[in-house]
């Protein structure tokens, strides 16, 4: 098994005729993760991808003639909340908006909306996740990965890749990497996706990215020291060096009024009992430290 | 993005709050001036306050009472061209001084944890809240608005209990408790905070009355919503910006310019500010934050070229690129062309993986850069170069 994506993924992408859509839709379809679906208002019965997606007018259409079960969603930021409101009216259960720029108090409705359905939003402003081997949803770069047992979850993009890639270098391959996005307002957080990494018996060990602002590292701290004592883990954290009251590129990495710097989050992890690198190439032997044999 | 004093209040007033007049003034003649007209209208003084988009001015003696119209020209006088926290004081903002009978703090944030908007109110008015949130935590109560029905009144009605306000102000307390968060949607803020709120005494016809008013006004605006509020855009204060923000903007370029003396560009703002870390690590400084963003071309490595080199401090710059959608070799030809055009020559580092790597190096090889394979490596070849720079200039 895997969280969030896998063989039984069959994926919608949603704008996947814009230049961004049907870029990184090529690439998913090239990993291997079953594209079942295009959408796109006002191009249905068409086919995109040199005829290899059928492209619908409405998500609802795509997931009653194709069973799609998760989107992806490649839409621009003033149509992007109508769009992850869509997915989720339409029945789907898994969404990830990789759209970045969305005006936070949008998400406000739309979290709560997803939330009552049961259906579970990533992102917005995230690169999605891959399962190795399975299936990659959004613009992971499918190279880095290895199949293995170690479970990513981080807040940034390239950043991750760098985490991704020293792992892979030095053999240690992943059960699913996930991108949860550096917006503030996210459908789902670090707290959420260490749930899913513990309920995976495939996943054997963790690795955690978070940056400056906010304290969501600091609650998935908090419950791991409490529900993932034996699991090998290893966190790294970016932006000591950033100033207050600066974002720092992502909306969401901001130090306010004192709080949400990188010391805060690095002492409750070391509290917690995970070792914080100082690089992020440091990682690997941080999580053989913590005893992973994998 | 940080507004003014003034705008701030112009937007609650916009909101219908109750907000007592004032006059900008960018001379000490205007401060008079607009003095004369308050302190003609039954103020018996006014205040005078510098409008900088720092804490702290009351402190930094931003902020005095005058008593006449001359008091107001000689104080305005001395603090316009104040530095305050590194800026330079270049208008303040006059308005009658209150009767104050008693402060409150109330503000509205956007909160990340519960994902809805959250009212804050203290009793303790007038401090800055982060003290107030380190010393007496329990000073503050807080009630989460609905995502979808937003404040309802019994919320803002607990808040007020709750700071001691009853009798005849509760209900101002709960028309403004909602004007705030409408404040906040109306213009996208993530932040809209009113400290002191207060009850001020003033003369009627009919003696004495109280009433609760929004002393002070402070909104911080989404950078995401601003391209929907142009409105909003012209209350940027461009006498307190960088211009290399203005053409980092213009480029869609991520800049935050730092003290260091190494210069980084990289993509993606998490790696961004890793090697800023790790260049801090091996034991340099970096002279800024740069995100490039995702599938940077040519034009946009020149921009962010020109934006690190404007910076006289730096000594090494530092170029780290994890190829995905962006793509290596483009990057690498928009390195080469950028220092081709640049007048100042500084030492370079240069790493590229990812997409198109291999491209990449091969013409980063021709044109003879200096690169590496590792970020590790990146940030100690960077450093060691800009300690040679800075040796070689002593």
């Amino acid at each position: 098994m895997s969280i969030l994506i896998g063989r039984e993924t069959r994926l919608v992408v949603q704008g996947i005729t814009g230049r961004e859509g049907e870029f990184h839709s090529r690439q998913m379809l090239e990993y291997g993760t079953r594209i079942v679906a295009g959408m796109t208002p006002g191009k249905g019965g068409l086919h995109a991808l040199e005829n290899r997606v059928p492209v619908f007018d409405t998500v609802a259409d795509a997931v009653r003639q194709t069973g799609a079960n998760t989107s992806c969603i490649f839409v621009p930021a003033a149509g992007a909340p109508d769009a992850v409101l869509e997915a989720i009216g339409a029945g789907i259960g898994t969404v990830f908006c990789i759209t970045e720029g969305i005006p936070a108090l949008d998400m406000l409705p739309v979290v709560e909306v997803a939330r009552a359905a049961g259906a579970r939003l990533i992102g917005p402003n995230c690169p999605g996740a891959t399962s190795p081997g399975r299936a990659k949803v959004g613009i992971i770069p499918g190279s880095i990965h290895r199949e293995g047992g170690v479970g990513v979850v981080s807040r940034s993009g390239t950043l991750t890749y760098e985490a991704v890639q020293a792992m892979t270098d030095a053999g240690i391959g992943q059960s699913t990497c996930i991108g949860i996005g550096g917006d503030p307002i996210i459908g789902t957080t670090f707290l959420d996706i260490l749930q899913l990494f513990a309920a995976d018996p495939e996943t054997e060990a963790i690795v955690l990215i978070g940056e400056i602002g906010g304290a969501a590292e600091e609650e998935a701290a908090a419950w791991a020291a409490e529900h993932l004592r034996g699991v090998p883990m290893a966190a790294f954290i970016a932006g000591r060096t950033a100033p207050e009251g600066k974002r720092m590129g992502h909306a969401g990495a901001i130090i306010s009024g004192g709080r949400g710097t990188a010391a805060e989050k690095v002492s409750a992890l070391e509290a917690a009992g995970i070792r914080v690198a100082d690089s992020p190439t440091e990682l690997p032997a941080l999580l053989r430290e913590a005893g992973y044999r994998g | 993005m940080k507004i003014q004093e003034a705008d701030a209040k112009s937007l609650l007033a916009a909101q219908g709050l109750p907000v007592p007049p004032w006059a900008v003034a960018r001379t000490a003649a205007d401060a008079r001036t607009v003095a004369e007209r308050f302190l003609a209208d039954g103020a018996s003084h006014v205040v005078i306050k510098a409008q900088v988009l720092v804490g702290g001015r009351g402190k930094a003696g931003g902020v005095k009472l005058a008593g006449s119209a001359a008091e107001a020209e000689e104080i305005a006088g001395r603090i316009l061209g104040m530095d305050i926290k590194g800026i330079t004081v270049r208008k303040v903002l006059v308005g009658p001084a209150a009767v104050i009978v008693k402060e409150f703090y109330l503000g509205a944030i956007l909160d990340r944890a519960s994902r809805r908007i959250v009212l804050m109110a203290s009793a303790e008015g007038g401090v800055e809240i982060e003290e107030v949130a380190k010393v007496t935590p329990e000073a503050i109560h807080r009630v989460a608005a609905h995502p979808l029905l937003g404040l309802l009144d019994w919320q803002a009605r607990e808040l007020a209990f709750a700071v001691g306000l009853a009798g005849p102000h509760l209900r101002d307390f709960v028309k403004i408790s909602r004007g705030i968060v409408a404040t906040m949607r109306a213009n996208d803020a993530d932040l809209v905070e009113v400290n002191p709120l207060a009850i001020i005494r003033e003369s009627g016809p009919e003696g004495y009355v109280e009433r609760l008013v929004c002393l002070d006004a402070k909104v911080t605006l989404d950078d995401s919503a601003l391209p929907r509020h142009p409105d909003l855009e012209k209350l940027r204060d461009l006498d307190e910006e960088d211009p290399a923000d203005a053409e980092a903007r213009h480029y869609d370029i991520s800049f935050i310019h730092l003290d260091g003396s190494i210069g980084c560009m990289v993509n993606g703002a998490g790696l961004a500010m890793t090697t800023m870390d790790l260049v801090k690590r091996a034991g340099g400084a970096p002279a800024n934050f740069l995100d490039i963003g995702g599938g940077a071309k040519a034009d946009r490595v020149s921009a962010a070229m020109r934006l690190i080199l404007a910076d006289p401090k730096v000594r090494a710059i530092l170029v780290n690129i994890f190829g995905g959608i962006t793509r290596g070799d483009e990057v690498a030809r928009g390195l080469i062309d950028a220092r081709a055009r640049q007048e100042r020559d500084v030492p370079m580092v240069v790493r590229i993986v990812g997409t198109n790597a291999e491209e990449a190096a091969r013409l980063l090889h021709e044109a003879a850069f200096e690169t590496a394979a590792t970020l590790d490596e990146a940030a100690a070849k960077a450093v060691a170069a800009a300690q040679q720079a800075t040796g070689d200039a002593a």
